[in-house]
């Protein structure tokens, strides 16, 4: 097993260590360490806890065009994760063993970052019957997260049967928040570049709704409820109000909905579509201050690659989604460490520790300490640098092409190994 | 301007320019011979996505008067039918040398897409997109109502006027266009509908709002037009029934008769005679629709003339 000294790098805590590893472990952090392993110079350079994504869609099985477990594991090692949780919204429905079993090797066998799949909570995302949870739970993919991400558990019967099956070994359920019937036709944020461009509006009342609901069956049950991509100000403060009451409740926001604006759809440019709609300033301010404040735990990418096709139409025919593993830190960096609303230790809690403990990863989010699996992520903070189609995606529906960004990953370790070297994904 | 895609996009200079225009066009279609030769040997191609039998026919008359070759593509019975893409579509297009693509779109900012898309160089005009825009309705309404109260020597502007649009807002592409439209010719705009269809905000989109139709008519409008009101709305809880729409949103006589005899009636067209609008409110003498179809042809032979004749192609 290789040996990797890290040389002179900054912990969350602003402190100056070398950083051993070896056998995939790291064994010691100190001010000064001799040693003939191979060195990483990382001087410059904050070593964190290598990032976890709990919203990912590798779209393998089923749609390869757009990405694979092999791409997406790739572009995520770029981003300087080192575990992804990919959604189950594939061709077939990851809503069975066999399902996630597949993911799960196809992961494994990429061997870039650990691939955890979510299961699905009902029948192929049908919201009628609830899928094979304990299966999936069982099977050799170890499911404890479930999502019908893209569709909404509307039923409040079905969600709350969810909520309750999975307390039997302690399982997540995953809210996609959007009240169906709140949204017909739905194509933007509700407001008036909406009534202007002439969409149909998506009010922030259905999210707001749902998680509302979803709380309070979260209090019935005594069970734990993840709120996926939260999106207005309306909705932290629901989440806010469950938290105080002690309820098992987190959530997630994506980098985008802490940057970009829906005035951005004003050239029905669709790069920009993607659900839930990007927002309002004032929601922008209110999740990045729910970030910092702890009310939403963890940022989560949401990475949705399309072939182009599916973006290079109109508006209302385009897909939604839009790519993030590559970009994702560099947008946190953007907007919440050099606003100065969070230091990095808490960026190192709402990329790394806080989502490996809700998705139940044990050998992640470990933090730089002795004994800690070695998933190590080094980024330059300094670096500002101008977002290019450079991507180890297969798509490119990526929405901060041209905007400056300030951050880049260096060098990335997944247990022991090295899978990004001076910002370049590693052959193996 | 090489394109008409919003009447968000006209500054009042160009506006008026366009209105003027489109009255010469009227004057040439009161001739014996309704003929110019501005367009002679140029494509252009009525791209329907949707139904609009009248808005196809009039962009086909107005682009036959400048002796344009016309060619007519229905969503329906087409390549469309079969899965083809509007990037398809439009290469197609262009590939067999049209120069001009007038489209109806269900989906709002298709006609901005294509203009704005490599997939197309030719000259863009937005007959309808989704609930977003219709700038050559309005523009045929301006032209309508410039002539209609300071006559059809005007080349003026449209300040001082009150202008009501009546109906289901929230829907209508119509209403858009107008709004921006007549304001920046100098008219003050209201919107008058239950709020279920009126849009959430719109602020921004005219100078009043009305939830009651009677309190709207007692401000003095010099035009009220009254908006379509479709089937379907009834039946996705924007409104109870038709009876009640009528009674409470439509110009029946006794509403007509409260109004100034100089009040100008409009309607888009095509109407629910009974329902937004009572027979003989739209048969009468104050009501112009028939004159906002003929102003409808000449708008469109200027907009057609301006981006074709004027700016020229493929730029």
């Amino acid at each position: 097993m290789n040996e990797f000294l890290i040389k002179g790098a900054t912990l969350s805590n602003g402190s100056k260590k070398d950083i051993l590893v070896s056998d995939g472990l790291i064994t010691k952090v100190a001010e000064s360490i001799e040693s003939k392993a191979q060195v990483i110079e990382a001087k410059g350079l904050i070593a964190l806890s290598g990032f976890v994504d709990l919203h990912t869609h590798l779209r393998q099985p089923g749609f390869e065009q757009s990405e694979t477990v092999l791409t997406g594991s790739r572009a995520a090692a770029k981003g300087g994760y080192t575990a992804v949780n990919a959604m189950a919204n594939t061709m077939p429905v990851a809503d069975s063993a066999a399902v996630v079993e597949q993911v799960y090797r196809l992961g494994v066998e990429a061997g870039y970052v650990e691939v955890k799949p979510i299961g699905a909570v009902s029948l192929a995302l049908r919201g009628e019957n609830l899928a094979e949870l304990a299966s999936m739970h069982r099977s050799l993919a170890n499911v404890s997260v479930f999502s019908d991400d893209g569709n909404c558990v509307s039923d409040p019967l079905l969600m709350r049967r969810a909520l309750e099956y999975v307390k039997s070994f302690d399982g997540v359920i995953a809210q996609h928040a959007q009240e169906p019937r709140l949204t017909v036709g739905a194509q933007m944020n509700e407001g008036a570049t909406a009534t202007k461009l002439g969409l149909a509006g998506w009010p922030s009342v259905a999210e707001s709704s749902i998680v509302a609901r979803d709380a309070l069956l979260a209090e019935v049950t005594g069970s734990k409820l993840h709120v996926c991509h939260v999106s207005t100000k309306e909705t932290v403060d629901v989440v806010r109000w469950a938290k105080s009451r002690g309820i098992s409740i987190t959530a997630e926001v994506t980098p985008h909905h802490l940057l970009l604006t829906e005035d951005m759809v004003n050239d029905y440019n669709t790069v920009y579509k993607v659900n839930p709609p990007l927002r309002t300033i004032e929601d922008v301010l209110a999740l990045r201050e729910a970030l910092a404040d702890g009310t939403i735990d963890i940022v989560a990418t949401d990475h949705a690659p399309h072939p182009k096709q599916s973006k290079d139409c109109d508006w209302a025919s385009a897909a939604n989604g839009m790519v993030g593993l590559e970009t994702a830190a560099s947008v946190v960096i953007e907007t919440m460490v050099k606003t100065g609303l969070i230091d990095w230790t808490r960026f190192e809690q709402v990329m790394s520790i806080q989502p490996a403990l809700i998705a139940q990863m044990p050998n992640q989010g470990r933090g730089i300490s002795e004994g800690a699996p070695a998933n190590i992520t080094l980024i330059d903070p300094s670096v500002e640098r101008l977002v290019n189609e450079d991507t180890e995606s297969l798509s490119a529906n990526n929405p901060y092409l041209g905007i400056k960004l300030t951050g880049l990953v260096q060098h990335v370790l997944f247990t022991g190994k090295l899978t990004v070297l001076d910002n370049k994904v590693q052959e193996f | 301007m090489r394109h008409l895609l919003s009447t968000a996009d006209l500054d009042k200079a160009e506006a008026i320019e366009l209105l003027n225009l489109g009255s010469e066009m009227a004057a040439v279609n009161k001739r014996d011979v309704k003929k110019l030769p501005a367009l002679s040997g140029r494509t252009v191609a009525n791209l329907f996505f949707e139904d609009s039998t009248r808005t196809r026919i009039s962009f086909e008359i107005a682009a036959k008067r400048l002796s344009a070759d016309v060619v007519n593509f229905s969503a329906k019975g087409s390549s469309v039918s079969k899965g083809e893409s509007l990037k398809d579509t439009v290469l197609t297009l262009e590939a067999m040398g049209v120069e001009a693509i007038v489209i109806r779109h269900w989906s709002s900012g298709a006609a901005k897409t294509i203009a704005d898309s490599d997939w197309s160089k030719s000259v863009v005009v937005n007959a309808g997109d989704g609930t977003h825009e219709h700038p050559t309705q309005a523009l045929l309404d301006a032209l309508t109502i410039r002539d209609t109260i300071l006559g059809s020597s005007s080349t003026g502007d449209l300040a001082g006027l009150r202008v009501l649009i009546v109906g289901d807002v929230l829907h209508s592409r119509v209403a858009r266009s107008n709004a921006h439209l007549l304001r920046t010719l100098g008219a003050k705009v209201a919107f008058c509908g239950p709020a279920t269809l009126l849009p959430s905000s719109i602020a921004d989109l005219v100078d009043e709002t009305y939830l009651n139709f009677d309190e709207a008519l007692a401000g003095n409008f010099d035009v009220v037009m009254m908006l379509r009101i479709q089937q379907e709305r009834m039946n996705s809880s924007f409104l109870p029934n038709e009876t009640e729409y009528s009674n409470l949103y439509g110009l029946t006589m006794d509403r007509f008769n409260s109004l100034r005899s100089s009040t100008v009636i409009m309607h888009p067209g095509p109407m629910n005679r009974g329902l937004e609008i009572a027979s003989d409110v739209a048969d009468s003498k104050q009501s112009v629709i028939t004159n906002q179809v003929a102003n409808g042809v000449a708008m469109r032979m200027a907009v057609l003339y301006r981006l074709m004749a004027q700016e020229g192609v493929g730029k």
